[in-house]
């Protein structure tokens, strides 16, 4: 910090009473850590990405300019359509699934017990990784072997191939991480609940509401504002998905579970394809962007009816 | 990136405790809670069941889990899985359990997670802490653009970064090293800037006036007085960044090639790719399995509290 010793005098020595004097050095001292790794590790590989989609580029040798050739590529690529499907079918059922049960589970943790340790509970499979999630459930749905089929044909159903067949592989990706995800949406809708003032629900009481009554004319419409935040803020993680389908099956059965992120890392580091997973990786952030503005617009996260 | 929504914002909170508005009110039996309680006991042994599991299988010899794959207990219980991932066992055995008979290095992954959640945490903390003082609480020109500037990052996906990142690094010459791993994350993102200037905005200024009137510098202020009165959202927020680096796995990925940086989410999946894939070591993968997931089982047992009543929004009025 000796660097910093004479501005400090320097301010010290005009010593004004309410504090506003003029930090400048100080302040540029203070965030340029901070404004080095946003430049260098935000903004510039946002440019250079967008960059890097026009060109074609190997990594070995310099980038070559070649206009639109990767986005047209893109567009003919059955591929990167199917992996698109893929992703949008993912995030469907990803998202779906996982919003309802964790505002069920959030309405419940409200309503019965505002334990910590019930949250803890729901909270632990979030601690642990995308990977550790993904090998533990390889295991317990594998299908001689596993937990979940044994259960299943102790209980007379056929075993399913969870993993290893086209129809179910999306739906089980999308449970693993329901599985991992679910407690800490539900606790972010639970933080929700905490703005909801008791009284509108002693309110509802008194006028003999039931508690699903309240659920859909108290809590939903008053939670509609954090549930969009929520969405948005998972809709933009699910599309993200990598780690499940890289260890448990790397985009098989054939192209069923290439997911675009999946097929991005694949055209990149399998065929090192820069210039065209670039591509790939700014119609990503487009779609992204659309959706979450999309949401933001139809869902109305700005305005709260608790005003 | 010209969207009016800053969604990421809403992630964790900066109070640590959260209101319990509800108060007690007298409980009789009724069929709707018994239920409702019902499906929240569902929901906990779905949540615990895969960690038991693991535990379960880990314990058991790997060769008698295709005759005992319905039993709740281990089957033949065995440290076998235990030893394979710590290379306690010779090649032979290993491959005569079902195991792959190559050593893993755990002690190297574990050592290499631990550096690189580190330095994340320690930089990222540290530096974010330093920008979010300056932006609450420093006086200078063009402040409140440059903080704009920054909420802007929080549009930017983290993935959309990593393959520019990826190159960037290799120009470095940083690819397959620890250092590689951590410098994108190291220094800063826009939450935990964000994140902390909402926590130093609340800090009292009058203490802070008492303090500059005594001749005290900013920087002492800073050093001495705003970080051991934020010393709660600074620990919340570290464990949290700990967490999500020691379960990063996609850039670690791309960035380690070998054992000198590879981490224990990276070796997972090599390990995984290395058991036989007719008749895997489940009782070994199980086993390494859990010892990745371990550590931050613990560390969520030692501050559980503080992470569960961390979430919520800190983002919206």
């Amino acid at each position: 910090m000796a660097t910093a010793t004479p501005t400090q005098q320097q301010a010290s020595r005009r010593k004004a009473p309410t504090g506003y004097r003029d930090d400048t050095r100080l302040a540029l001292l203070f965030i340029l850590p901070a404004l080095i790794g946003f430049s260098v590790f935000m903004i510039w590989p946002t440019l250079r990405g967008i960059y890097l989609s026009f060109t074609k580029f190997n990594l070995l040798t310099p980038p070559k300019f070649n206009g639109l050739d990767n986005y047209i590529r893109m567009v003919q690529d059955p591929v990167f359509w199917n992996a698109l499907k893929v992703t949008l079918y993912y995030v469907a059922l990803n998202i779906g699934l996982q919003t309802v049960l964790a505002l069920v589970i959030a309405v419940m943790m409200q309503r019965l017990t505002q334990k910590t340790w019930l949250r803890g509970i729901v909270l632990t499979p979030y601690l642990v990784s995308n990977v550790v999630a993904a090998m533990v459930f390889l295991w317990i749905l594998d299908y001689q072997l596993g937990i979940g089929n044994t259960i299943l044909a102790g209980l007379g159903f056929d075993r399913l191939p969870f993993l290893s067949s086209d129809t179910w592989v999306i739906p089980t990706i999308a449970l693993i991480n329901v599985w991992r995800h679910v407690g800490y949406t539900a606790l972010l809708i639970f933080a929700g609940l905490q703005m909801i003032p008791e009284t509108v629900y002693e309110a509802g009481k008194i006028d003999g509401a039931s508690e699903v009554r309240m659920f859909r004319s108290i809590t939903i419409p008053l939670l509609r504002p954090i549930l969009s935040l929520v969405l948005i803020i998972t809709v933009v993680g699910s599309f993200q998905v990598f780690d499940t389908v890289a260890i448990a099956t790397r985009g098989g059965p054939v192209d069923s579970s290439r997911v675009l992120q999946f097929y991005i890392y694949d055209v990149a580091f399998g065929r090192f394809q820069f210039g065209y997973a670039s591509a790939m990786s700014v119609a990503l952030l487009a779609v992204l962007v659309v959706i979450t503005f999309v949401q933001y617009r139809l869902t109305r996260a700005e305005s709260s009816d608790l005003a | 990136m010209t969207t009016d929504t800053t969604p990421q914002v809403a992630t964790i909170a900066p109070t640590t405790t959260v209101r319990h508005a509800a108060p007690k009110e007298p409980r009789s039996f009724n069929p709707g809670r018994a239920l409702a309680w019902a499906f929240m006991i569902l929901v906990i042994l779905v949540s615990l069941f895969p960690f038991y599991w693991m535990l379960r299988t880990a314990l058991s010899s790997n060769n008698a889990l295709y005759a005992g794959s319905h039993s709740l207990l281990p089957v033949q219980a065995s440290a076998g899985g235990f030893e394979r991932v710590f290379g306690l066992q010779t090649g032979q055995e290993a491959i005569d359990a079902g195991g792959a008979g190559q050593a893993i290095n755990f002690w190297r992954y574990l050592f290499n997670s631990v550096v690189v959640s580190t330095l994340i945490t320690v930089g990222q903390v540290f530096f974010s802490a330093m920008a979010a003082y300056a932006f609450a609480r420093l006086q200078w020109k063009h402040r409140e653009k440059v903080f704009a500037f920054f909420l802007a990052g929080l549009m930017i996906p983290a993935i959309f970064t990593l393959l520019p990142n990826f190159v960037l690094i290799k120009q470095l010459g940083l690819v397959d090293t620890l250092l590689g791993i951590a410098l994108p994350t190291m220094f800063m993102t826009p939450f935990a800037v964000f994140f902390l200037r909402q926590f130093f905005l609340g800090i009292s200024r009058e203490v802070e006036e008492a303090a500059l009137m005594d001749g005290a510098s900013k920087v002492r202020v800073f050093f001495r007085l705003i970080l051991p009165m934020s010393v709660a959202p600074i620990t919340t927020l570290a464990i949290l960044t700990y967490i999500a680096s020691w379960n990063e796995y996609f850039w670690a990925l791309m960035v380690s090639y070998t054992d000198k940086s590879r981490v224990l989410t990276v070796a997972l999946g090599v390990f995984k790719s290395q058991t036989p894939q007719t008749g895997p070591d489940w009782s070994g993968l199980m086993a390494a399995t859990l010892v990745a997931a371990l550590p931050m089982l613990v560390l969520f047992m030692l501050f559980a509290k503080r992470i569960v009543n961390s979430i919520g929004f800190s983002g919206i009025k």
